[in-house]
């Protein structure tokens, strides 16, 4: 039998998901190997028997939260989608400030007390929440790598996923180094699979694909040195989609997945 | 009408986000009717506080995925407004280019993949791949790729762009990729009459419902516009001051959604491609007012369900736009230009341009060292809560007789012609209380 899939989302901007719209003539390839069963963006049919959900978007409240343990109760493998599942993403960038502030900030003093829909919390990626299997890094996802993630699990195989810097793939593509053009790259500590597309569209890597495991600190520091940068920038250029995952003290670390 | 109804539904399909529509009707009378918005506000004026003035592009084209490039040059708009950057002649036509190809993606995976289903009583295209009608699929698959390869030559990817920059772009496309892409919007004008002729002849088409209101849009002298003009209102008329937007747009607080609502002359307007359609159609493409004719649209048209055959007719107005837009280049032979260098000092900036749904406004102040202080952004989606809301309280007694599950479709059908997007609306700042 084909293995189930269901998508869902939470809080994001729900273009990692598009990029499965973006497969265009391939989706139909998609349907041949796996059995959607719920994806609420494009189908009105749902189903609660599902074996693999892919979960885009970050958690904010409770209602999300019970959401999400529900989802995993359900499923046997559960897959990340994209940054803000992965890492938190852009929605972590207001974790800089207490979630009291934000909202004092937006809405003012309206009375929101005792609505669900605004009991906001901090961000939190799902591993934070919940155990996670699988990760589709990415802001947005790479769709060949969604595709070969998905392949992988539908035959029963373990996906690779990258664990060097992005540097490796850019000078593959043989581009100058972003330094050079006098732009703060974060492709040295930045996990690799995107193809460096950043990079070699012309732009500094912005971190996307979430913090290495072990960067290479002394490097980063050679370079910070040689193009006259401080580690203040370097902390500030983290900010977009590490916030929290950059821990300035024990210099580049990654926040303590949860194991399963 | 004595009848009960009670339809709850959460978090409606084939729209990007999370809504509810709640009604309650009891012995004929209407006791609750309500368009919720559940999204999780995700508060992106609040996390640009602070941000250096060259990084609010890449985090403000993160509110929504797909009108990324849209949320990009009405950044770009506002950063270059604000610090006095100019863009050249390239630049613009270059741009011009990326706003059709992200309205052509949107508007026709709202019309093919959202919508389209309704129109042939399935849940979803999915099981059109199985049936008589996978040529029609096919045609909007083809037509969505098109779209999409279009924005990926321009901006190096069409979700999240990454060429666009302040002052022009990072990387521009070959002159081979260019006669490339003028072949495939040849043929893909030819697919696009295709398809429009296969949905007036092989479905009943929307439902008949009119509720008169006010549309807001950008209206320019020189074209139908997209990327630049000035605030156009099918009451007031033209509204030259854009700096001061506000006097104008009114977005307030409603305790049932976590995105703002706004109004202008009366208690709602309409904004997106209806809007534009009812405001610029004399300027429209020969082939886009064909499109038009072929389902008798004509401006006024007050049918929110007919925002889906204008979004058709502008995705053909894009393709012959983009035609004259490649020529230019080729003509000018386009050449790799880096953005000069850009002078810090402080100030305020405010973009607006037409993107999928409607007019988008970006509005920041920075600091002398370039850091944002105070950022806003007017949402369409926003602008067009309140107009839902209004169409389902005239909608509803007109369908009311109808069974259940047909008053569920109805509703969510008028819902999807908004084609609302609401992770973009539930972005959230300035706040304002009625």
């Amino acid at each position: 039998m084909k293995p189930r899939v269901a998508f869902f989302d939470f809080s994001s901007c729900e273009g990692c998901q598009l990029q499965i719209a973006n497969l265009e003539e391939e989706i139909l390839d998609l349907i041949e190997i796996v059995d959607v069963v719920s994806f609420r963006e494009v189908m009105k049919e749902h189903s609660d028997e599902y074996d693999i959900a892919v979960v885009e978007g970050s958690i904010m409240r409770p209602m999300d939260e019970h959401r999400l343990r529900k989802i995993r109760s359900r499923c046997k493998t559960l897959i990340a989608l994209g940054a803000c599942a992965t890492i938190g993403g852009v929605n972590k960038i207001r974790n800089q400030w207490a979630p009291e502030e934000v909202k004092k900030a937006v809405y003012k003093d309206a009375d929101t007390k005792d609505k669900e829909f605004f009991d906001v919390n901090q961000t939190k990626a799902l591993n934070e929440v919940v155990p996670v299997d699988y990760y589709i890094h990415g802001c947005p996802i790479n769709r060949d790598e969604f595709k070969r993630v998905i392949s992988a699990l539908a035959m029963g195989k373990e996906p690779v996923i990258p664990n060097y810097p992005v540097c490796i793939e850019c000078k593959k593509n043989e581009n100058v180094c972003l330094f050079e053009l006098g732009k703060f790259c974060l492709g040295p500590i930045t996990r690799a699979g995107c193809g460096a597309i950043c990079p070699s569209n012309g732009e500094a890597c912005d971190g996307c694909r979430g913090i290495l495991s072990k960067p290479d600190v002394e490097c980063v520091m050679d370079l910070l040195k040689r193009y006259d940068l401080s580690y203040e920038d370097l902390k500030s250029r983290c900010v977009i989609y590490n916030t929290g995952s950059f821990n300035p003290k024990d210099g580049m670390t990654l926040v303590r997945r949860r194991k399963k | 009408m004595s009848k009960n109804v009670n339809i709850n539904v959460q978090h409606v399909t084939r729209v990007e986000g999370h809504g509810n529509i709640v009604l309650d009707v009891k012995k004929g009378e209407i006791k609750k009717l309500e368009w919720q918005i559940s999204e999780a506000p995700r508060f992106f004026e609040a996390m640009l506080r602070g941000r250096r003035y060259d990084e609010l592009r890449s985090i403000t084209s993160r509110i929504c995925g797909i009108c990324s490039i849209g949320h990009s040059l009405a950044s770009l708009k506002a950063t270059e407004d604000a610090l006095d950057v100019k863009i050249s002649e390239q630049t613009n036509v270059l741009r011009r280019l990326a706003i059709n190809g992200e309205n052509m993606q949107s508007h026709i995976l709202h019309v093919g993949y959202l919508a389209f289903p309704d129109l042939l009583k399935l849940g979803s295209v999915f099981p059109l791949a199985d049936s008589k009608n996978k040529d029609a699929l096919l045609k909007v698959v083809k037509l969505h790729r098109l779209a999409n390869w279009m924005s990926d030559l321009v901006c190096g990817r069409t979700t999240h762009p990454i060429r666009l920059s302040i002052g022009g772009f990072s990387m521009v496309p070959t002159e081979k990729q260019l006669l490339e892409l003028k072949k495939e919007l040849k043929d893909g004008l030819k697919t696009t009459k295709e398809l429009a002729n296969f949905i007036k002849n092989k479905t009943d088409g929307f439902p008949d419902f009119k509720r008169e209101t006010e549309y807001i849009g950008l209206s320019s002298k020189k074209e139908y516009a997209f990327y630049d003009g000035d605030i156009n209102s099918t009451d007031t008329g033209i509204f030259k001051d854009y700096k001061n937007y506000t006097e104008m747009i009114d977005e307030y607080f409603v305790p049932q959604s976590t995105a703002l609502h706004a109004k202008h002359a009366r208690e709602s307007y309409m904004v997106g491609a209806l809007a534009r359609f009812n405001l610029n159609s004399k300027q429209l493409s020969k082939a886009g007012k064909e499109v038009a004719d072929l389902f008798n649209l004509k401006a006024i048209n007050y049918n929110p369900f007919m925002n889906n055959i204008a979004q058709l007719a502008e995705y053909v107005h894009n393709v012959e736009n983009s035609l004259e837009l490649v020529d230019i280049l080729l003509d000018k032979k386009i050449k790799d230009e880096q953005p000069g260098k850009i002078k810090i000092k402080k100030g305020r900036g405010v973009g607006i341009c037409e993107v999928p749904r409607g007019m988008l406004i970006h509005d920041y102040t920075l600091n002398d060292k370039g850091r944002c202080e105070k950022a806003n952004c007017v949402i369409p989606t926003n602008q067009n809560h309140a107009n839902i809301q209004k169409d389902m309280e005239e909608f509803v007694p007109q369908i009311i007789e109808k069974p259940k599950k047909e008053i569920e479709l109805n509703l969510e059908m008028l819902v999807r012609a908004y084609d609302p997007c609401i992770s973009c609306s539930t972005h959230y700042l300035d706040v304002k209380f009625v």
